[in-house]
């Protein structure tokens, strides 16, 4: 293991809605190049963790750094909030893809990617939809290109979304438990994409419930649970050796899942 | 008693003259109303709240009294404030006034409907809050109130009708005069109720078209 940069830095982060504290001093650090997936049962933090590396939601307590850089809030004891243009600089090394996939309804697939190409870069409308067009070849939607997110399936719509993260050339992508809303013979394709990423060298923090992905795609897997983090540490370590109680009990339930599944066939 | 539509009809250019004043104050005061009411809506949610309670009481005031008042102040009551309007003028800008207050709540409810995920989304590819409002919300909120906008368009149409008891020369004025002339009531209010039903029929039509042909660019 070389001497990767630090892509993500989390410090003492706390967060909470009202009495609930849901995180509580969180501390983890994401490689560039590599693929860390944060795993844990529902409700135990790690969507608002990921939603507070993106500044989507304002951490309480704590820094977090984006290659170095302090996201949302000065990095001393004062923790003075940043201009919104700072927070916006540090997100242009951001790349996000969500549950709900939340494209926009009224454009088109290439119109969807092409967007911030066209208003954010100011690139010309050929030159933008050029590049749109070659991140939808990418996920393998090229001829897709012409349709309304209302004609495509739901891990056709995330694909987009993966494109059109991509298009603004993001130095990391975070993913939101971006198979969570799809059936099962679409979380497949979607999969696949996110794979090949991994396989291009894209640095990744990925929000999951899929753990066979986690398994195999992630070198680094962080175990969430109450808003702490129980077990971080190398993929191979973390699921070969469950040996701490609450994540075997969390892997023996999706275990019993898909054994479930598989003895109704 | 007989019914012989022939002692309206031989006063048809007055009629269609009638229903060209009509049709007239109704789009233009839609368009007006609509294009004041997108304003309020736009700076009630995006304008801080010294704007959002003015707004606020605006659009509860115009909503919870009777269109009919509000002319009669305007047309009334409006020269002792120096607004001296000829009916038609009074007619358009209550109209006008009072759609807007309808027009602001159905936008401001489009507006609420957008997911808050789609905001996100073009936060995190970088765009700004005015390109997320002109390319993100606006569209998106148009295409999402457009039922309650043909639906509220129907109503102001009939609506028009409240002007004639401050004698705008539109259908309900021209028509119910006619059949003071002629003494053809039934027949006079029949041809007015027709007259509305195409109009409202006609309009509805047209909103059902627009939204098949819009359906592509929603989910759901």
């Amino acid at each position: 293991m070389s001497a990767a940069q630090v892509a993500i830095r989390a410090r003492g982060v706390g967060k909470r809605f009202g009495a609930n504290q849901v995180l509580a001093d969180i501390a983890l650090e994401a490689r560039e190049g590599e693929v860390t997936c944060l795993i844990g049962p529902s409700g135990s933090g790690k969507s608002t963790l990921l939603r507070c590396m993106a500044f989507l939601e304002r951490h309480d307590e704590g820094t977090i750094e984006v290659f170095g850089r302090p996201m949302g809030f000065g990095a001393d004891a004062a923790r003075r909030p940043l201009p919104e243009a700072d927070v916006a600089a540090v997100r242009r090394d951001l790349g996000m893809v969500f549950q709900q996939f939340n494209l926009w309804p009224h454009m088109t697939a290439l119109g969807n990617v092409s967007e911030a190409l066209k208003r954010v870069r100011r690139l010309p409308r050929r030159e933008a939809e050029g590049r749109a067009m070659a991140m939808l070849e990418k996920v393998g939607l090229g001829e897709r290109a012409a349709h309304y997110p209302s004609e495509l399936s739901g891990g056709q719509q995330q694909r987009v979304a993966i494109a059109r993260a991509l298009a603004m050339e993001p130095r990391m992508v975070l993913f939101d438990e971006p198979t969570s809303s799809l059936d099962p013979e679409l979380t497949g394709e979607v999969l696949t994409v996110m794979r090949q990423l991994a396989q291009d060298g894209m640095t990744m923090v990925v929000v999951t419930h899929e753990i066979g992905f986690a398994a195999q795609v992630a070198q680094h897997v962080v175990f969430l649970d109450g808003g702490r983090v129980l077990l971080d540490g190398r993929a191979g370590e973390v699921f070969r050796q469950p040996w701490h109680p609450r994540l075997g009990q969390f892997l023996q339930t999706y275990l019993d899942l898909g054994a479930s599944v598989l003895f109704q066939g | 008693m007989t019914f012989d539509l022939g002692l309206i009809l031989g006063s048809l250019p007055e009629v269609l003259a009638a229903a060209w004043v009509t049709i007239v104050m109704w789009l233009a005061s839609a368009a007006m109303g609509a294009a004041l009411g997108f304003v309020l809506a736009l700076l009630r949610r995006y304008g801080g709240r010294a704007a959002a309670w003015p707004i606020l009481g605006f659009v509860t005031v115009i909503r919870g009294t009777p269109f009919l008042i509000q002319l009669f102040l305007l047309y009334y009551s409006g020269p002792s404030i120096g607004i001296d309007l000829d009916p038609t003028g009074s007619g358009l800008l209550s109209l006008s006034i009072y759609a807007s207050a309808y027009f602001c709540e159905i936008f401001t409810g489009g507006f609420a409907a957008i997911p808050r995920g789609h905001v996100e989304a073009a936060i995190c590819v970088g765009l700004s809050r005015a390109q997320i409002v002109a390319r993100i919300l606006v569209p998106e909120m148009a295409l999402l109130v457009l039922p309650a906008c043909v639906n509220m368009t129907i109503l102001m149409m009939k609506e028009t009708a409240v002007l004639s008891i401050v004698t705008v020369p539109e259908l309900t004025l021209v028509i119910t005069a006619i059949g003071s002339r002629t003494f053809a009531f039934a027949e006079a209010l029949f041809l007015l109720a027709i007259a509305y039903w195409v109009l409202t029929e006609a309009t509805g039509r047209l909103g059902r078209f627009a939204e098949g042909a819009l359906a592509r660019y929603r989910l759901a």
